[in-house]
Formats: structure tokens, C-alpha cells, sequence
């Protein structure tokens, strides 16, 4: 083997310029996501206006600026509000009826062999089946009205919910089940305090899965069909204004849809996300 | 020191069944344990040395023979006897370092919030992690880890304190240092620990006494102290002498 000496070396920096140096505010600003998707969503105003002037047909295609006109006249006048607020709260219903049912049916599943094999055959067999075909059914049995739109939506809500906690509630890490069986935890703290946020990260997917089923539900339920009373949703605004050739309106309808989509995505279920399983760095 | 056993294991043997299989983890494996012992279970992998400390820790049931602890014969888990795992997740995510602590001894009926959280600092400053007390336990390296799980359960002031191989899953400069810190906290408190390792060194340098294990079921070999103990001797009672170059 080769003899070689051993060699030391003086660690310095002194012709090294730069360690650490702020970024320019270009970069910073192009690193923030929400600038990069205001500029993006300025981009699609903009190609949609050009094109509808220069198609020129508003009963087709109108103009981003006719729909926005639309759009802020019918919240002057009420009529989108109202349309928005009775679709919310006929959502809010069917989503909190479908969350007790699925609560139940899961602690009945978590309880009981039987009841996981119920659940399981019930959400294999229901699952893939859309709500909104077993609306003419729900329309026999309940009529026409609120009740049958919460049938289909505790329906869209229930499946998706109850499969994912239970999953999640099975995937719970064998050792936090020890942890907790450790400190002697009764059987109703063990549930809160270890199963429950163990299985978080899939009861949120449940969740949200849960209220994207519901919220296309609801709407295309109330496509079909005006709702008793003569007050309908944002569904039956966007089919009304269709019938009157108020196209504008038709768009601003939709637009509102997706917004209220975005809002409860973007900041109900991102909050929720951000201050719980990312913060605990279950999900990355 | 004490002359009455604290920990009394007789004659205990452990099945468990598999979907193909029922295995005899141990046979009829006996010992004692004294008040301040640092008692560690050495053996091969597949000895049982795991699925005995589960036994001790109320998660399994013996077929046959009995666990004793003081007077009471052990039949299920309980804060009594708290186990520090091998594994990092062991430490609930949802909760920060000074959070796992508190949950343990509250959950447990053991102290109110207050003075929990007052005994939660004292265990945390011990493991020398006052300034990660209030991160969640995903920012924190493994020996880390480690180290809070090893806080939780001394901050418990359980009779007996089990662990099942926890220095295992680390690199070995930090598991050097958390065999050091182990000693170091044994030495200020002098608690009991059962410790479970599969690592001659580990075990000559950890306990003060040494159960050897040999493997399919799992059977005492010897028990012995562990100053003056020989790694050789101990590699030769383990795997036999033709096996030991």
C-alpha cells in the first residue's frame, strides 16, 4: 500500500461572496402562488372577453364583461343571493344528516364485525351508484321538494364519508393503539383521543370527497326541478334564466357555483387541512 | 437493596396464532426482577424476547405460568407499567413534545392539568428538549424521538419502566449517547427498567443484569451480571461455540 501523509487544512470563507443574500422582489413575488394565479386568472379574462367581442354573438357566448355586469345586477337585485343562500343551507342540511348516518353505521362498523361487513357490502354496492339517479325514486316517494333533495344528498354524502373514516380508522398505527391502551385510556377516550385524530387525514379526504359529491348533487338536482314554493336554488336559477335567453345570467349562475366551490375548498377545507394534519406532518 | 421481588415471571410460556400457524414465542421462561434493577433480556431475533415484555406489559396473555407485579397478577395493560417502543411514531403527531407528556399523565387519571404540565417540563428538561417543548414531535430527528417517549414514560413514575429495543432504529453515535443518557437518568432517579435488546454490547453496557435467550421457543439460557460480563462468552452461550470464528 501506498504511504501518503496526512493533510490538514484552515477552514475559512474569506473569499467566498456570497453565504447568504436576499432575493430581488421579482423572485420573491414569482415564488408567491397566489400572484402567480391572479396573473394566470387575469390571462383567461382577458382571452374570453377578446374572443366573445370578436365572435360577437351574446345569446351564444357574452362578453366576461356582460357576464360580470350580470353578475353584480343580480346581486343588486337579490335574486342571486337568495338563490345562493337557499342552495347553501339545503346543503348544509343534507351534508349534516349524512355525516350522522355515517357516524353511526362507522362506530357501528368499529363496534362489530357484522356491521364492518354491512358497511362494506352497503358502500361496495352504493358507492359507485350516482345520486342524482335516485332522484325520479326519491321524487316518488318524498314529492317534490326538500325532502327529496336531501334524500339524494345524504346519499352523495354518506358513502364517501363513511368508507374513508372507517379505512382510516383501521390504518390507526398499532403502536399509538398501545400508546393508548398504555395510559388506560376508557373506551370512549380512546375513540376521541387516539382513533379519531389517528385516522384524521383520511376522514378529511371523507370529507371533502363527501362535500364535492353533494355540491354537484345539489345542483344538478335543482336543474331538474324548481323547487316548492316557487324559491329555487342557484340550479334553478341558472335553468330559469336559460329559458328567458338571459345568457349573461346564465354565466354569472355558473360563476357563482364555482366560486362557492373554490371558497369551501380553497378556505374551509385548506384551513382545516393547514391547522391539522400539516401541522402535525401527517400529510405533507 | 430490597430483598422482595418487585417483578415476579414464572414458568410463563406465550403462544400467539398466526393465519397458518400457532407458535410457542416462549417456554416456560422465569425470572425476578428487584426495585432499581436495569434487567435486559438478550437474545437472537425470534427468541420471544418481544412478545415477553408485551406479556409483562398486559398486551398478551400467558398460556401458562404467571406475571406478578408486587402482589397483583398482571391481566391487562395499565399506566403501572409503561413501555417506550422501538419505533418513532410512538409519539401521538397530533400533539407537541410537552402535549404527549401531559395527555399521558392526564389520560391516565394521574395528575390534573397543572401540575401535569408542571412534571412534563421537569421530565422534558431532564432529557435536556426545554426548547423543543412546544414542537410537534415531525421536526424532531429520531434520538429526539426517543428521548421524549423515554421522558413520557418517566415523567409516568411507573413501578416499571419497558423497553423494547428503543435505541434500535437509531445510528450508532446517537444510540451511544442515548445509552449514556439512560445511565444518567438512571442514576438520578434509580428507577426499574426491562429492557429488551439484541445487542451484546447494548446489554453489557445498559443492565445490571442479564436474562440470555435462546431462540424457537424462546428459553432462558443463563442469567447474568453484567459487570465483569465477556461479550465472547456471552456470543458462545448465544449461538454456541462452532458458530463463534
Amino acid at each position: 500500500m501506498l504511504e501518503r501523509p496526512e493533510v490538514f487544512y484552515e477552514v475559512s470563507t474569506a473569499r467566498l461572496d456570497v453565504v447568504e443574500k436576499p432575493l430581488s422582489a421579482w423572485e420573491k413575488l414569482y415564488d408567491n402562488g397566489a400572484f402567480r394565479k391572479t396573473v394566470l386568472l387575469l390571462m383567461l379574462a382577458a382571452a374570453w372577453e377578446l374572443y366573445a367581442t370578436w365572435l360577437n354573438n351574446p345569446l351564444l357566448f357574452p362578453t366576461f364583461s356582460a357576464t360580470m355586469g350580470a353578475f353584480f345586477a343580480s346581486i343588486a337585485s337579490g335574486a342571486l343571493p337568495q338563490a345562493a343562500l337557499y342552495t347553501i343551507s339545503m346543503l348544509l342540511k343534507g351534508y349534516a344528516a349524512g355525516l350522522a348516518i355515517a357516524a353511526l353505521l362507522t362506530a357501528f362498523a368499529t363496534g362489530t364485525r357484522i356491521g364492518a361487513d354491512l358497511l362494506e357490502t352497503l358502500t361496495a354496492m352504493f358507492n359507485p351508484l350516482p345520486s342524482i339517479a335516485l332522484l325520479p325514486l326519491a321524487l316518488v316517494w318524498f314529492g317534490l321538494g326538500a325532502g327529496s333533495v336531501i334524500f339524494v344528498l345524504i346519499h352523495a354524502v354518506l358513502w364517501a364519508v363513511a368508507l374513508n373514516t372507517f379505512a382510516g380508522f383501521r390504518s390507526v398505527s398499532p403502536t399509538w393503539r398501545m400508546v393508548g391502551q398504555n395510559y388506560g385510556l376508557s373506551r370512549a377516550g380512546y375513540i376521541a383521543r387516539i382513533l379519531i385524530p389517528g385516522a384524521f387525514p383520511s376522514i378529511l379526504t371523507g370529507l371533502k370527497v363527501g362535500w364535492a359529491f353533494a355540491w354537484r348533487t345539489l345542483i344538478a338536482a335543482e336543474l331538474v326541478f324548481g323547487v316548492s314554493s316557487g324559491s329555487g336554488g342557484l340550479g334553478w336559477f341558472i335553468f330559469e334564466r336559460k329559458n328567458q335567453l338571459l345568457i349573461a345570467d346564465v354565466f354569472a349562475g355558473l360563476l357563482t357555483v364555482i366560486l362557492f366551490g373554490l371558497a369551501v375548498e380553497n378556505l374551509i377545507f385548506k384551513t382545516i387541512e393547514n391547522r391539522t394534519v400539516r401541522r402535525w406532518g401527517m400529510q405533507s | 437493596m430490597d430483598t422482595v421481588p418487585l417483578l415476579s415471571v414464572e414458568g410463563v410460556t406465550l403462544r400467539y396464532r398466526t393465519k397458518e400457524h400457532l407458535v410457542t414465542a416462549t417456554y416456560r421462561v422465569s425470572f425476578k426482577l428487584y426495585r432499581s434493577d436495569r434487567f435486559v433480556v438478550l437474545g437472537p431475533s425470534g427468541c420471544g424476547k418481544s412478545t415477553l415484555l408485551k406479556a409483562v406489559g398486559g398486551y398478551i396473555q400467558p398460556t401458562e405460568g404467571r406475571i406478578q407485579l408486587g402482589n397483583a397478577e398482571v391481566t391487562s395493560p395499565g399506566p403501572d407499567r409503561v413501555f417506550v417502543f422501538q419505533e418513532f411514531d410512538q409519539l401521538l403527531p397530533w400533539k407537541t413534545v410537552k402535549e404527549n407528556i401531559v395527555f399521558a399523565l392526564t389520560a391516565s387519571g394521574k395528575l390534573r392539568r397543572p401540575q401535569a404540565e408542571e412534571r412534563a417540563m421537569h421530565y422534558i428538561a431532564k432529557v435536556n428538549l426545554t426548547e423543543f417543548a412546544s414542537s410537534y414531535p415531525h421536526t424532531l430527528s429520531g434520538g429526539m424521538k426517543q428521548r421524549v417517549a423515554i421522558a413520557r414514560a418517566m415523567a409516568m413514575e411507573p413501578q416499571i419502566l419497558l423497553m423494547d429495543e428503543p435505541f434500535a432504529a437509531l445510528d450508532a453515535l446517537t444510540r451511544a449517547k442515548m445509552q449514556e443518557e439512560l445511565l444518567q437518568l438512571w442514576e438520578e432517579t434509580k428507577f426499574t427498567v426491562l429492557f429488551v435488546t439484541h445487542s451484546i454490547p447494548e446489554a453489557i453496557r445498559v443492565g445490571n443484569r442479564i436474562l440470555l435467550m435462546s431462540a424457537h421457543p424462546g428459553q432462558v439460557r443463563a442469567e447474568l451480571n453484567s459487570a465483569g460480563a465477556d461479550a465472547a462468552r456471552i456470543h458462545e452461550l448465544l449461538f454456541g461455540a462452532a458458530d463463534h470464528a
